[in-house]
């Protein structure tokens, strides 16, 4: 579904210039969620931005679902394909539109018809009722606005999704309810995930495979049941295991 | 005798909807110890916090039947009494160091600028303290960074430098409001520790305020666990797996766990009766 090879992205350019990542490869099969995690500006989300399209300095091969990505043009089966999910519900939703003008205009911008009956089901199908449609994001709590950007991803019927940390931002309760409606979403409708996030507990959850990133690098691949199992084999792997698995003091003692 | 006593407060919003209460009468007492308050967003933790240090800008309003600090009523104090408290006696870590640090101003002159204003000393005098400071917060080269401007510094050395800025004038209580909660993972139980350290050293007590139910069993004695303005439960940070609370579970369970793989999360399903304190 999503293939990338030697891929380099950078910032700024003569003195100011910095390489955000270098060298990436990966892929992502049909139907699989994989995790990128890394602490802050090991590149993680700089990957997504340069899929998409957000990021324009990029060098190397990157391939949606067999069509090679171009730099500087993506056709409208590019973002009917691909979808990204922000990680700020408050910064990522127009303060001034409602959520009915945010789903009605997605969908019209991906040609769709029936767009005052898909509104409401696509409400529904991220778990918000009818109620929701005419409000403003400032009426919203937090979970219902990411669940809105969810339901803009979704408007256009897309087959991978890119998650850029959709949960840090949120109350854990609430984190819980998101993770189980990216779960319940990825079964119906056969979603591909990736999912970017700093908390391996969150990816070990949802993905199957990871990569672990630090400055700019993919230094470790793993299958989640080796994180499970504490098989890491770079450093940087084992210190972020540690970093979150020490927090069970609670849950160790509880077993 | 306890170094903090709280009893009965309350802090009120008049909004145009009407009056919202943020903490609705809750009672606790601190002392040489590490207590930690927990909390989903609009818990009324942070605003327990600023009550305490009288940081809460009208249209809140702040009630309370008792807020002693070593036994002294903080309410009768003024204004201008009030500031001789605030670091020199109780002081405040908050979330983002970006926005608690001068800009324009150098980490040296900030950390100077915090000694001096509570102690008779010379300038000579506080900028060695503010070294020793510097380095008591593992920053490994102190002479450079006092020279240096806070945009300057990663975000874990910028909390450092506010938690050696905060202890400078040696208080009997810190409170920490989310200390880490803008950090990296990885730096986040570094900063933690160094703080833990320096409490435990100083025999002060610490009030820390987070929404992270693991970092806060690890880094306190006793936790409070808040809900809608209310103290819902009281227990051991050790023993905070055995809580009882059906609120308190429902946050432990909803967390997803590297060595208990599960298929869905569990879902916290609010009751109602919680919010009475009940």
């Amino acid at each position: 579904m999503l293939e990338v090879d030697g891929l380099n992205v950078w910032f700024g350019e003569g003195a100011t210039h910095v390489d955000a990542v270098q060298g990436a490869r990966f892929f992502v099969d049909e139907g699989e969620s994989f995790g990128l995690v890394g602490e802050s500006g090991s590149g993680k989300s700089t990957i997504l931005r340069a899929i998409t399209g957000l990021a324009p300095g990029w060098s190397g091969r990157v391939e949606v679902d067999g069509r090679t990505v171009y730099r500087d043009r993506r056709d409208r089966r590019f973002h009917k394909t691909v979808q990204m999910v922000f990680q700020d519900p408050y910064a990522s939703l127009h303060p001034r539109h409602s959520v009915d003008r945010v789903l009605s205009e997605t969908l019209w911008l991906h040609g769709m018809d029936r767009i005052d009956s898909r509104v409401p089901q696509l409400l529904e199908d991220v778990g918000l009722g009818p109620k929701f449609r005419f409000r403003y994001p400032h009426q919203l709590s937090g979970g219902q606005r990411q669940r809105v950007a969810i339901a803009r991803a979704l408007a256009g019927e897309p087959r991978l999704l890119l998650l850029d940390e959709p949960t840090s931002a949120l109350d854990v309760s609430v984190q819980a309810e998101i993770l189980n409606l990216l779960a319940d979403l990825r079964d119906e409708r056969g979603l591909t995930y990736v999912m970017v996030s700093h908390d391996l507990s969150v990816v070990g959850h949802l993905c199957q495979r990871l990569a672990v990133m630090q400055s700019g690098r993919i230094v470790e691949m793993m299958e989640v049941d080796q994180l499970r199992r504490g098989q890491a084999d770079h450093p940087y792997t084992r210190a972020l295991i540690a970093a979150s698995t020490s927090g069970g003091r609670t849950s160790r003692a509880a077993e | 005798m306890s170094l903090l006593d709280v009893e009965n407060l309350r802090v009120s919003f008049d909004t145009r909807q009407g009056v919202v209460e943020a903490v609705r009468g809750i009672s606790f007492s601190l002392g040489q110890e590490r207590l930690g308050i927990v909390g989903e967003s609009g818990s009324g933790k942070s605003m327990t916090g600023r009550a305490i240090l009288r940081l809460i800008r009208p249209p809140g309003r702040v009630g309370a039947d008792r807020i002693a600090l070593e036994g002294e009523e903080l309410q009768s104090l003024s204004e201008r009494q009030m500031r001789k408290v605030r670091g020199r006696r109780i002081s405040m870590v908050m979330q983002d160091p970006k926005f608690s640090l001068n800009p324009v101003m150098t980490v040296g002159e900030q950390i100077m600028e915090a000694y001096l204003l509570h102690a008779r000393d010379s300038r000579r005098a506080a900028r060695r303290k503010a070294l020793e400071m510097l380095e008591a917060v593992d920053i490994r080269d102190p002479e450079r960074v006092m020279k240096a401007y806070p945009h300057e510094v990663s975000g874990g050395m910028g909390q450092r430098i506010m938690i050696a800025m905060m202890l400078i004038p040696d208080p009997r209580i810190l409170i920490a409001d989310e200390p880490t909660s803008a950090l990296d993972v990885s730096v986040q139980r570094t900063v933690l520790s160094i703080m833990d350290g320096l409490v435990r050293e100083r025999g002060m007590g610490l009030i820390f305020i987070s929404h992270d139910l693991n970092l806060v069993s690890e880094f306190c004695d006793r936790v409070l666990i808040m809900y809608a303005g209310r103290i819902v439960e009281t227990c051991d940070a050790a023993r905070l797996h055995e809580a009882r609370h059906p609120y308190t579970r429902g946050l432990l369970n909803s967390l997803p766990r590297l060595d208990q793989p599960r298929g869905r999360l569990e879902v916290l399903a609010r009751d109602p009766a919680w919010a009475e304190g009940r």
